[in-house]
């Protein structure tokens, strides 16, 4: 796949909407940070020295095979347009700060976008693996097997003591971060979320919105990952937050029966009502969108609504994003034109599935 | 409602911005926002990075440096990585390691802060093949010697010869390395 097909096609990997509960986890997604010895972090590398690390990167993607996963597709951020950067980061391939702070950053894409590595980032290497609905040990095995292939070729800043050193304290360790995007109107609409959110504090796990760090909870999306890294094995980290995660998902299916059960109509009319607005708007901000397509989810979901699959809805989160409006038309917009554009393509995509 | 800055716009973003107590609303599109950043720059500018250097700041051992008020510690030269000369000082600053060698100067005076982040010090997970030295093997030494000591004390001698081989195996590897 060429550099304009991963920023061009909207599709991905993750997006399918299908694997174990599918109706309430979108994706599973696991980094794994890892340094090079005798090289300073790419905070404090010069040019020269952040280049040695791509071509070291790659030079080992290039002679090893990594499995089925591959080929892989070098992608030097200094040769892409920031709109072009935009869009990878909606579709969560790379991170909002390799496409705006790093120098000389660089990715290494598989063809599905399931894998993504990428160079120069806050660390020499970020391994991410991004798989659709809750799949947390497979995502693991296919992330610590890359490492194991990287580690014959290269020598890892291990330190006996802290485990794999990080650019960020916060990272050293495992280096590796595991989350979960859960979709939880249920808990939400039943004021539960807060009680949960808080309770979830305190087993060293951590909530942030869509886009990570710093990001808000759009459309009731949340993404669930560990915080501690440091004196826990890989296991325990993922052992926990799935059975947190196992957890809550429960909570939102409970709390989706007690919906049904005890105010039907009022959840069909909103459920109806977000899809309607969505199938005639003529403009529709992204707060908004974010909203209503979160309710013809749940509409799914609960086969409310038939004739509209879990795909569209997570196609239609990435391309109603500001970076692929703007990417599909070609030029600048201003927010406004960008709300009736968003509108215009919503109505599209769900006519599309109707017709 | 129109952006209250252009008046052109319709104002998208409304804010609310309470100092000392005084209330100001904002009403203002996206536009006039970005060029207006210092709006703000409360937010942007508050990362992971400054709040681990706020817990960083507050190392009874930096403050004393800082304000002079020991002679002895003022005397001592900074504490620095001798590898990308980062200095503890900027550490705590910017939050951030410069090399993996910083984790080797600042030894154990990062205790405290793994220990705040973490809960913890000692690494537990998993160990490179190669570059992780013989911690490998003493890990796997460490997890057969126990395993040796419930079979004899289940009296399963068979299966604790087993095991006892495969520890002097393990050793003779370690000898040679």
């Amino acid at each position: 796949m060429s550099v304009q097909q991963f920023i061009q096609n909207p599709w991905s990997n993750w997006m399918k909407g299908q694997g174990p509960d599918a109706d309430i986890v979108i994706s599973t997604r696991i980094r794994i940070a890892r340094n090079l010895r005798h090289q300073p972090f790419p905070l404090l590398a010069t040019d020269s020295q952040a280049e040695e690390v791509v071509n070291q990167v790659a030079k080992v993607v290039r002679t090893e095979s990594l499995g089925k996963e591959g080929p892989f597709e070098l992608i030097m951020m200094d040769r892409l347009q920031p709109l072009e950067k935009r869009v990878l980061v909606e579709k969560h391939l790379i991170s909002p700060n390799l496409a705006e702070e790093s120098r000389k950053g660089a990715v290494l894409l598989s063809g599905d976008e399931s894998i993504s590595i990428m160079i120069n980032e806050e660390d020499h290497i970020r391994i991410q693996v991004l798989l659709p609905g809750f799949q947390l040990t497979e995502a693991w095995d296919i992330g610590s097997r890359i490492d194991d292939i990287f580690e014959k070729h290269v020598n890892y800043a291990f330190d006996e003591k802290r485990g794999y050193l990080t650019s960020c304290p916060t990272n050293v360790g495992t280096g590796i971060r595991a989350s979960v995007m859960l979709h939880l109107p249920a808990l939400v609409m039943t004021q539960q979320i807060n009680r949960i959110l808080q309770a979830i504090n305190q087993v060293g796990l951590v909530v942030r919105g869509l886009y990570g760090e710093g990001s808000e909870a759009l459309g009731n999306l949340f993404q669930l990952s560990n915080q501690v890294t440091l004196g826990m094995s890989e296991t325990d980290i993922l052992s926990n937050l799935y059975s947190v995660a196992k957890q809550i998902i429960e909570q939102e299916r409970v709390a989706r029966r007690y919906l049904q059960e005890n105010s039907a109509l009022a959840l069909e009319d909103r459920i109806c009502r977000s899809y309607g607005i969505l199938l005639h708007a003529r403009t529709v901000e992204s707060k908004e969108a974010a909203q209503r397509l979160s309710d013809v989810r749940l509409g799914i979901d609960l086969g409310i609504i038939q004739n509209v699959s879990p795909f569209t809805i997570n196609e239609l989160l990435v391309l109603t994003q500001p970076g692929f409006l703007q990417q599909h038309a070609g030029q600048k917009l201003t927010p406004e034109q960008r709300d009736e554009r968003r509108a215009r393509l919503i109505r599209e995509r769900l006519r599309a599935k109707i017709a | 409602m129109n952006c209250e800055d252009c008046g052109k716009r319709p104002a998208t973003l409304h804010l609310t911005k309470i100092v000392n107590g005084e209330k100001t609303e904002y009403h203002i599109c996206e536009h006039c926002a970005q060029e207006k950043g210092h709006v703000f720059a409360d937010f942007h500018n508050f990362s992971i990075n400054n709040i681990l250097s706020g817990l960083l700041n507050f190392d009874p051992l930096v403050k004393n440096s800082m304000s002079g008020l020991h002679n002895q510690t003022t005397a001592q030269k900074p504490m620095r990585c001798e590898t990308c000369g980062l200095t503890y000082a900027q550490f705590s600053k910017s939050g951030r390691f410069g090399c993996s060698d910083c984790y080797r100067y600042f030894g154990d005076r990062l205790d405290p802060l793994f220990r705040r982040i973490h809960g913890n010090t000692q690494h537990i997970g998993k160990v490179p093949e190669r570059t992780g030295g013989q911690l490998k093997i003493r890990r796997e030494l460490e997890q057969l010697k126990t395993l040796l000591q419930q079979y004899v004390m289940t009296e399963e001698f068979e299966k604790a010869a087993e095991i006892r081989d495969r520890i002097r195996a393990l050793e003779k590897k370690m000898e040679q390395a």
